[in-house]
């Protein structure tokens, strides 16, 4: 499968994803902006606690093309961070508000300086996430670098979005199941997922399909169970993240129908309690070519930090970005919807 | 009138019975919510029978419902389609367990 940019595919546009997602038919002009929403709930404009997480998407190359990937990562994408550009995000994190470095792609293991970087971010003492799709563990050029990241303590969050073999591959594409189980083995007998090691194992869950995740806890429960009697597998904790409507899944959600249902549900399941704890506003995204950006979703739909907030890492000025207004349009619904959503799961 | 009796679109609008009827509508819903809590069976145990149980009553509102209800409760399609044998073999089961009631006048009738 060929990403939507390789297709030329019309939703390959952060533009014209912005405009189906308001304009897409008269029942979705009708729907409520979230703007509207916001301030309804006391949260407009919003404004960041602080920004604790800089998270760095590192480029959009990726082994895998997912259905449903909102960065329409692929083989076939060549948008690479440079090692300049990971010296200035080097320099812009080391202060001490910033506590966690999350690495973020595409496949971010695929950079090619992604070995120096996590070296260099380990140095500063800050705790690191990889969010690797696993499977890229399983090629030969990469299957030293568990050792590698469990020797630096790196924190593995990585995607499985759900137990079954069904639904995992009909996602990720056949195959990707028996290659999760078998990396997932591997990082278990290196330490990874165990209580007594501290090497933190995580996994996300996200629906396969136009519906809500379920409840994070009870789920985490059912994940624990499964995977421990069908493979022997263990892990930590268990994210739920909600698919917002962008990319490849704003094309699955408008050529299934789903497209005026799906925002309606998230519209209807609006949770100001989640809306308080949205990850933007402890959270800054920064793009491949130095682009800030307010999160991962808005760094795809191409929606820059702004307000008077610097744009780029080469203008890095926490000050100024903690005094940002926080950029929003209608996909911000799925961060709000039900129990909340965000890089590390429900956000109630 | 409609072209078709069932309309997807009037399952959002099933609170409006209480237009009519507004006391009992308000105890209906009230109670709805109440089964549907977390209790003694879990909340996704709960959706699983209801799935069961709109294949039971062929309530395509119901059906519908909770099809989605159980893939956000976290259940796999093959549990999804074990509800649905439940409901099948009690109501085969129920036709075929009056085969004893045949048998019998059978009994009765014959030499």
């Amino acid at each position: 499968m060929k990403s939507l940019i390789a297709q030329q595919h019309d939703l390959s546009h952060p533009k014209r994803q912005i405009d189906v997602i308001n304009n897409h038919s008269e029942k979705v002009k009708s729907f409520e902006k979230f703007e509207s929403k916001m301030e309804e709930a006391g949260l407009y404009p919003l404004k960041p606690t602080g920004i604790e997480i800089f998270q760095i998407n590192v480029g959009y190359m990726c082994n895998m093309t997912c259905k449903h990937c909102h960065v329409d990562a692929g083989p076939d994408r060549e948008e690479i961070m440079t090692h300049e550009t990971l010296e200035q995000c080097l320099e812009a994190l080391d202060h001490p508000e910033i506590k966690t470095v999350d690495l973020t792609g595409g496949a971010p293991e695929m950079n090619p300086h992604f070995r120096w970087f996590v070296d260099e971010v380990s140095k500063l003492g800050k705790e690191i996430i990889v969010r690797s799709n696993l499977t890229i563990l399983d090629t030969r050029k990469f299957e030293d670098l568990p050792q590698f990241m469990a020797d630096r303590g790196v924190e593995i969050t990585c995607s499985l979005p759900f137990y079954s073999k069904r639904r995992t591959d009909a996602q990720r594409g056949e195959g990707t199941y028996d290659k999760s189980m078998k990396v997932l083995k591997v990082l278990n007998e290196i330490g990874y997922g165990k209580e007594e090691t501290g090497l933190l194992l995580n996994l996300v869950y996200n629906p396969v399909g136009a519906f809500l995740p379920p409840d994070q806890g009870s789920l985490k429960q059912q994940y624990k169970d499964r995977l421990w009697s069908d493979h022997g597998i263990v892990f930590n904790d268990l994210f739920t993240i909600t698919n917002l409507p962008i990319s490849r899944y704003l094309n699955f959600l408008v050529m299934s129908g789903n497209l005026e249902e799906y925002m309606e549900k998230l519209i209807t399941s609006f949770n100001p309690g989640a809306a308080q704890g949205v990850m933007c506003r402890n959270t800054i995204s920064i793009g491949w070519d130095g682009s800030l950006y307010d999160c991962d979703f808005n760094q795809m739909l191409q929606m820059k930090t702004n307000h008077g907030a610097p744009s780029h890492i080469s203008e890095w000025n926490l000050e100024k970005l903690n005094s940002r207004e926080i950029i929003l349009n209608q996909h911000c619904y799925g961060c709000t919807a039900g129990a909340g959503s965000s890089c590390g799961g429900a956000t109630t | 009138m409609d072209k078709t009796y069932y309309n997807p679109e009037d399952l959002k609008k099933f609170g409006n019975v209480t237009d009519f009827q507004e006391k009992l509508g308000k105890k209906f819903f009230d109670y709805y919510g109440s089964v549907f809590e977390e209790g003694a069976l879990t909340a996704r145990e709960k959706s699983l029978i209801a799935l069961a149980v709109a294949h039971t009553i062929q309530c395509p509102y119901c059906i519908d419902a909770y099809t989605e209800d159980t893939l956000e409760k976290g259940c796999s399609e093959e549990q999804m389609m074990e509800a649905v044998h439940v409901a099948t073999a009690i109501r085969g089961g129920a036709s075929l367990v009056h085969g004893v009631q045949m048998m019998n006048k059978v009994d009765k009738l014959s030499m």
